[in-house]
């Protein structure tokens, strides 16, 4: 497969601080990429670089092997992390106004059914609820048919339904083979939506692969996880994989009714016990060492 | 292309403007409110005082009774006298050169001072026979008539800097610049829909407000409707592009609202808005000078006050002219979405 994009050695400066330092990947055509990090990662500045908003310190971003600029942004669709709309102007409003910006637009109808806003599409802007919002930014996203669309943190601040009514509407853009980049710090999300991911902390991609094999590289087995009052230390330094982070005990293992077995032996108390099959999230954490740093 | 996407933004825009009712009465209603406030305030009849205008060197033998009471102010030349004694802001003008005194036919004051004057020749005083009477006529020009300019001018001001210069800036603070540099849409497309959006709203606002108020105060206009027009369109031009210098960098609205205040205050105090600025010292009448709004509040009582056409008023069109293109040069060399 082809990568649309390719950002080659990429760095972002502000003043002492690297925002970005010297990050290298690409994005095949027609997936679903995912940019995965806690706050103050650097996945937004990364993300505005490759949309040509930031300029970068150094390194570049390629589109189509060509760097961006000409025609880039008749062709692709971009949502910001916040933006405002004009205001006093209504939702079909502003899709016309945005329809004017492109020679072929994509017909209002179509962005309207795709995005879902038969509802609100007489209503003014300033009166939108934070899920409709982002629906009309998606669906600004998406006027100039877009081969490639930019979503930053799409679904931060919207409650578990919206959320989950945004992913449908995801799901009908990448129904259209269109390549989407999707920054979030919701692992539920990057796991439903993505077919690869990027984790990145600290200006730095961590790991970059699809959520199944970075899974599988990472952890074995199950996780079994306590909460931790302190005892036992002496016994349980001879239990390998275990990991004790603030007040909770980790253990991973892929033989479980051992694991089980010595625990008990060992006299810790079970109370609390959980069993799960590790997910992204556990896999965040164990990498960046702080689950949602929000 | 170029011109959907403007007209797309002009319309946008505007209807942006129209539908803020709150903001869009305020512009609207302010300046007729003003207007007509001062003209109550000031229609009292004004100064006490008779005013004596004299020209040439005053000859001693020539008293008026109750000269106490009148004010005399010398001018150089007879001409400009004249002109005062037609907008009835003397009431006598006396020419000792010429040996001629003069009177507005249409003015009360007028005629007494006449009196007072030719019962000297009654009362046996040889000198006053030898001048000649001559008549002038015009109406008085009210306080009203010579504010208006005034009004319309700062009501312009406000508008036009306030109404580009602000909002480009919020919009760059809240992100609708940012959106925007994200579609194909070029800068200059979408500063000048915002331009023209905001000349058409003043434009219409400043017909309206003295439409408005003329209906009830019947305004001096001694010039042509078409030249005013001509100069409001070119004022607005230039205020519209000052605001656009200031719109072209600043992300902070507090920041843009501090420094508009700091640009739109030497013009509503020196440019001559509710008071003239004659008499006052010439470093401040300098100053105004530098002023656009100075420049076309002149030339608008020119028009309206003196009749001027657009070859007398050319000096202060001319440098609006100049200001635009320097502030439009200017502002695209600044301007930056971000």
């Amino acid at each position: 497969m082809t990568n649309i994009v390719n950002v080659e050695k990429l760095s972002k400066n502000y003043g002492a601080v690297k925002a970005v330092d010297d990050v290298s990947f690409g994005i095949p055509e027609g997936i679903c990429f995912g940019l995965l990090g806690p706050n103050g990662a650097g996945k937004t500045t990364t993300i505005e670089m490759m949309e040509g908003i930031t300029a970068p310190s150094a390194g570049r971003v390629l589109f189509r092997d060509k760097p961006i600029g000409g025609d880039f942004r008749k062709k692709v669709g971009i949502q910001f992390q916040s933006t405002a709309l004009p205001e006093f102007i209504t939702v079909r409003e502003t899709l016309a106004l945005f329809s004017s910006f492109y020679a072929k637009p994509r017909p209002m109808e179509e962005v309207i059914r795709l995005c879902s806003l038969e509802d609100i599409l007489e209503r003014d802007n300033q009166k939108l609820s934070g899920g409709q919002r982002q629906r009309m930014l998606l669906a600004l996203a998406i006027i100039p048919k877009p081969e490639m669309v930019f979503l930053d943190e799409p679904t931060t601040g919207l409650d578990p339904q919206a959320r989950r009514n945004f992913w449908d509407l995801i799901g009908r853009i990448k129904a259209e083979k269109t390549t989407v980049l999707l920054t979030t710090h919701y692992m539920d999300e990057a796991q439903v939506l993505c077919e690869q991911i990027a984790i990145m902390d600290h200006g730095k991609i961590l790991e970059i692969d699809t959520p199944e094999a970075l899974l599988a590289k990472h952890f074995e087995g199950v996780l079994i996880r306590l909460p931790y009052d302190g005892c036992c230390s002496d016994a349980l330094e001879k239990f390998e994989g275990i990991v004790i982070r603030d007040d909770v005990l980790e253990l991973q293992t892929n033989k479980l009714d051992k694991s089980l077995k010595d625990l008990l032996s060992a006299h810790v108390n079970l109370e609390g016990l959980s069993i799960h099959k590790p997910n992204l999230e556990d896999l965040f954490i164990k990498l960046t060492g702080s689950s949602l740093r929000t | 292309m170029i011109f959907r996407q403007f007209a797309a933004m002009f319309k946008a825009r505007t209807m942006e403007f129209v539908r803020d009712r709150g903001t869009f009465f305020w512009n609207l209603l302010f300046p007729v409110f003003l207007v007509f406030g001062l003209a109550f305030a000031f229609s009292g009849g004004g100064e006490k005082l008779f005013k004596v205008a004299v020209v040439g060197a005053v000859d001693a033998g020539i008293r008026l009774p109750a000269m106490e009471q009148m004010q005399v102010i010398p001018y150089a030349e007879a001409s400009e006298a004249l002109s005062k004694l037609e907008r009835h802001q003397v009431d006598f003008v006396l020419d000792f050169d010429k040996r001629e005194f003069a009177v507005n036919a249409e003015s009360n004051k007028g005629a007494l001072v006449r009196e007072l004057f030719l019962a000297q020749e009654a009362a046996g005083n040889p000198l006053v026979p030898a001048f000649t009477e001559r008549a002038v006529s015009g109406r008085a020009t009210r306080y009203v008539d010579w504010l208006v300019p005034g009004v319309i001018g700062m009501n312009m001001m406000f508008s036009s800097l306030f109404g580009v210069g602000y909002v480009i800036v919020r919009y760059r603070k809240n992100g609708v610049l940012k959106r925007l540099k994200a579609t194909p849409v070029h800068a200059l497309n979408f500063v000048s829909a915002q331009a023209v959006s905001r000349l058409i709203i003043v434009l219409l606002t400043s017909i309206f407000v003295f439409a408005g108020t003329n209906l009830f105060l019947h305004f001096m206009m001694r010039g042509n409707y078409f030249d005013l027009l001509i100069l409001t369109t070119l004022g607005i031009l230039c205020m519209i592009s000052l605001g656009l210098v200031f719109a072209s960098r600043m992300k902070s609205e507090e920041m843009a609202g501090g420094i508009l205040n700091v640009v739109t205050f030497p013009m509503l105090a020196l440019s001559g808005v509710f008071f003239s600025l004659e008499g006052s010292p010439p470093i401040l009448r300098t100053l105004a000078k530098g002023l656009p709004l100075t420049h076309f509040i002149e030339a608008a009582r020119k028009i309206m006050l003196d009749g001027a056409g657009l070859v007398q008023v050319a000096p202060h069109l001319l440098v609006l002219g100049g200001l635009t293109i320097v502030f439009l040069g200017l502002s695209s060399v600044l301007f930056k979405w971000e």
